[in-house]
């Protein structure tokens, strides 16, 4: 039985992770903004399973709260086996060049507050000597696109956090996931033009994740195919790159 | 996500566009946001109706597999309420291991909640529990007009009645309460017997229905004269053993749709020569899995594909007892005669347990299922098959319905009107449009 906390709890990815960890019987604690979706949660995951929920509202953005929620978290779970960081939004890209407001904004939302919860979570679990800290980077954060360079860096932070703190916590008994989805069919991206064939569920990322989860990848390209799409997009020179419309 | 997506006949050929909603709240948003805009709308389930019953006739629907969510469950008495985009086979893995099993499946567990009530969906056990529909407790409803209804069938009947069979239109189903059946084992001891003709068909179905919880029997719909309507029988029981295990996973799946149909004359002739001479005793008995014993065509993800870019019709159709016999004969006999079917031709007598709903399709009689690749020919077969229907006072499923007449639909669910009554005025099918109005 795993002691499960998920940060963006109600997003679809992680809702998907959920019920496959409930079926396994693990123990959650649930953060995410709204009170209401985060009640219906509670009560499918008992259903599926899980032998105890607990949630908590909040939001994510105020990095001030952070230090306090894990405190919470940590007198709920006692100890954590999987912290999943599933929080996150899609930023208007438009908005975004048009405002550095707005842009910061996005960096905080979709970065700095996936870096306050990582460091305070590493601590809790490097002083334990287990854990794993399983992030949902993007694929976006693999190289700068014109589209969506304000997600992509923000992603990209993440990843890099992630590779240095994973090298840090190997050391203390301590797993760090980075995920990395492709296009995946969640409200997030409902409305945008996807190409359809590349789209996968919330559901089949879901079970790539809490398979990585349990063997301890590094870093999870989700679908698969994603690893080597992206490999070869990094190799374009940048003086082609910058003229792609990309 | 700009994915379109077909019935599961890929024909018609309307491609639809999804609107996802992924929690209830979200259901009354899109149906003012559909009222405002002046247009109409469907929910999209799992896609599994074969023709154009789950097709809106704006093309845009209200995708619900989001709604996924089991709001509470009681192990027991059985009683799981759940929302809307659950499919059955999620019910199973959970229900399963606490002893309970679905009180009626269709041919698929890829179907939602929310469909399985909007088709009023019937099993290999009709002649026992009747409809999907008689195992519903109660339905939570959004409507764009009059709001949220919880509807049993003490409260709001009319909703209820309407709703069960409504295949969409009396509203959003966000949520059912579902009674489900105690079982010793989900292993089945299943007895399977080979009968020559039609009417060794009838007393065989006779003489084992009483005794077996489930029944059903393939057809080699491409046998003529004496040995017309020959196949196999299968009836089955829940095993007296304790193993309540999960379904296995393994899938195997037709990767791309092929140029051309894979189903044709040669290969049907094939593969029910095949089928009927392999099964070389009279009666042999087994034990199956749940999952291969209801779901065998569940094992072959996407097997719609192998009827090639054009897609395939399924034509259903049930018999009342008197003419059953005639009635069957004459619609094999006219199949055979044209050369075309399915690998799959499916024989099920019903029972007669009413269903609460007021377009439910089993009535007591003999049900015929088949699948046909879409061509002109179906237009020449079809309507012949329509004739010895109607003259039977049978009916056709609209579940699988992608050509029935106005008349026909109308004349064989005179309650129609009741439904179309109590219509959600945002909610329209293409299949709806269709046989309400031609």
């Amino acid at each position: 039985m795993s002691n499960i906390v998920i940060f963006g709890a109600t997003s679809a990815i992680a809702g998907a992770c959920a019920r496959l960890w409930a079926v396994q019987g693990a123990r959650f604690h649930l953060v995410a903004r709204q009170a209401e979706r985060l009640e219906q949660m509670r009560a499918d995951l008992l259903a599926r399973g899980a032998a105890d929920v607990e949630v908590t509202v909040a939001d994510l953005a105020d990095c001030a709260g952070h230090a306090a929620l894990v405190g919470t978290i940590v007198r709920h779970l006692t100890h954590i086996d999987i912290a999943l960081i599933a929080h996150g939004v899609l930023p208007d890209q438009a908005a975004c060049e048009a405002s550095a407001e707005e842009t910061l904004r996005q960096l905080d939302i979709n970065a700095l507050s996936v870096i306050s919860l990582l460091t305070l979570l590493a601590n809790v679990m490097a002083t334990r000597g287990s854990g794993t800290l399983a992030v949902i980077s993007s694929v976006a954060g693999d190289r700068g696109r014109g589209s969506n360079y304000v997600y992509g860096a923000a992603k990209a932070a993440v990843t890099a956090f992630c590779d240095g703190l994973r090298a840090r916590l190997f050391k203390r008994g301590v797993h760090v996931l980075t995920v990395k989805p492709g296009f995946v069919d969640t409200p997030m991206t409902a409305g945008l033009p996807l190409p359809a064939p590349l789209v996968a569920s919330p559901e089949k990322v879901a079970s790539d994740i809490v398979a990585a989860t349990a063997t301890r990848r590094n870093t999870l390209y989700t679908p698969w195919f994603w690893r080597g799409v992206m490999a070869v997009i990094r190799l374009v020179p940048e003086g082609l790159f910058k003229r792609m419309k990309l | 996500m700009s994915a379109k997506r077909y019935s599961w006949g890929r024909y018609p050929r309307y491609p639809q566009t999804l609107r996802p909603v992924s929690w209830r709240d979200e259901v009354p948003v899109a149906l003012n946001d559909t009222a405002r805009a002046g247009t109409t709308t469907l929910p999209w389930g799992n896609g599994r109706s074969y023709g154009d019953s789950c097709l809106a006739a704006s093309d845009r629907v209200l995708a619900m597999g989001g709604l996924r969510r089991v709001m509470s469950v009681d192990w027991d008495a059985g009683i799981l309420r759940a929302e809307a985009g659950v499919t059955l086979a999620d019910i199973l893995a959970l229900a399963i291991p606490h002893g309970w099993f679905l009180p009626v499946t269709p041919g698929t567990q890829f179907v939602t909640l929310g469909g399985a009530v909007a088709n009023d969906v019937h099993g290999k056990n009709h002649h026992r529990r009747g409809t999907f529909g008689a195992h519903i407790r109660r339905f939570a409803l959004q409507r764009s007009d009059s709001g949220l209804h919880v509807c049993d069938a003490n409260a709001d009947p009319a909703l209820f009645s309407a709703t069960i069979g409504g295949l969409g239109l009396t509203g959003v189903i966000l949520w059912v309460e579902l009674q489900l059946m105690p079982v010793t084992s989900s292993f089945l001891d299943v007895v399977s017997t080979r009968f020559g003709d039609l009417p060794e068909f009838f007393v065989l179905s006779e003489a084992l229905d009483e005794a077996h919880e489930y029944g059903v029997a393939w057809i080699d719909c491409l046998a003529r004269g004496r040995t017309l309507g020959r196949g196999i029988y299968m009836a089955a029981n829940h095993a007296d053993d304790t193993r309540l295990a999960a379904p296995s996973k393994r899938k195997l799946a037709v990767p791309l749709t092929p140029p051309v149909s894979l189903i044709n004359g040669l290969t049907l002739r094939a593969f029910n020569a095949l089928y009927y001479g392999r099964h070389k005793e009279k009666t042999r008995t087994y034990v199956s899995d749940h999952d291969r014993f209801f779901y065998p065509l569940d094992g072959i993800l996407h097997w719609n594909r192998i009827y090639g870019p054009h897609g395939f019709q399924q034509y259903q159709c049930v018999i009342p007892t008197a003419a059953a016999h005639d009635g069957i004969s004459a619609i094999l006999a006219a199949i055979a005669d044209s050369g075309t079917g399915s690998f799959l031709a499916v024989l099920k007598r019903c029972g007669d347990m009413p269903s609460p709903g007021l377009l439910s399709f089993p009535m007591a009689g003999t049900s015929l299922a088949l699948d046909f690749p879409e061509s002109k020919a179906n237009q020449r077969l079809f309507p012949r098959l329509d004739a010895i229907v109607r003259e039977a006072g049978g009916r056709l499923y609209a579940a699988k319905d992608a050509h029935m007449s106005g008349e026909d639909f109308r004349a064989a669910y005179p309650t129609w009107t009741d439904v179309e009554a109590l219509r959600d005025p945002v909610l329209l099918s293409r299949f709806w449009q269709r046989v309400i109005r031609s």
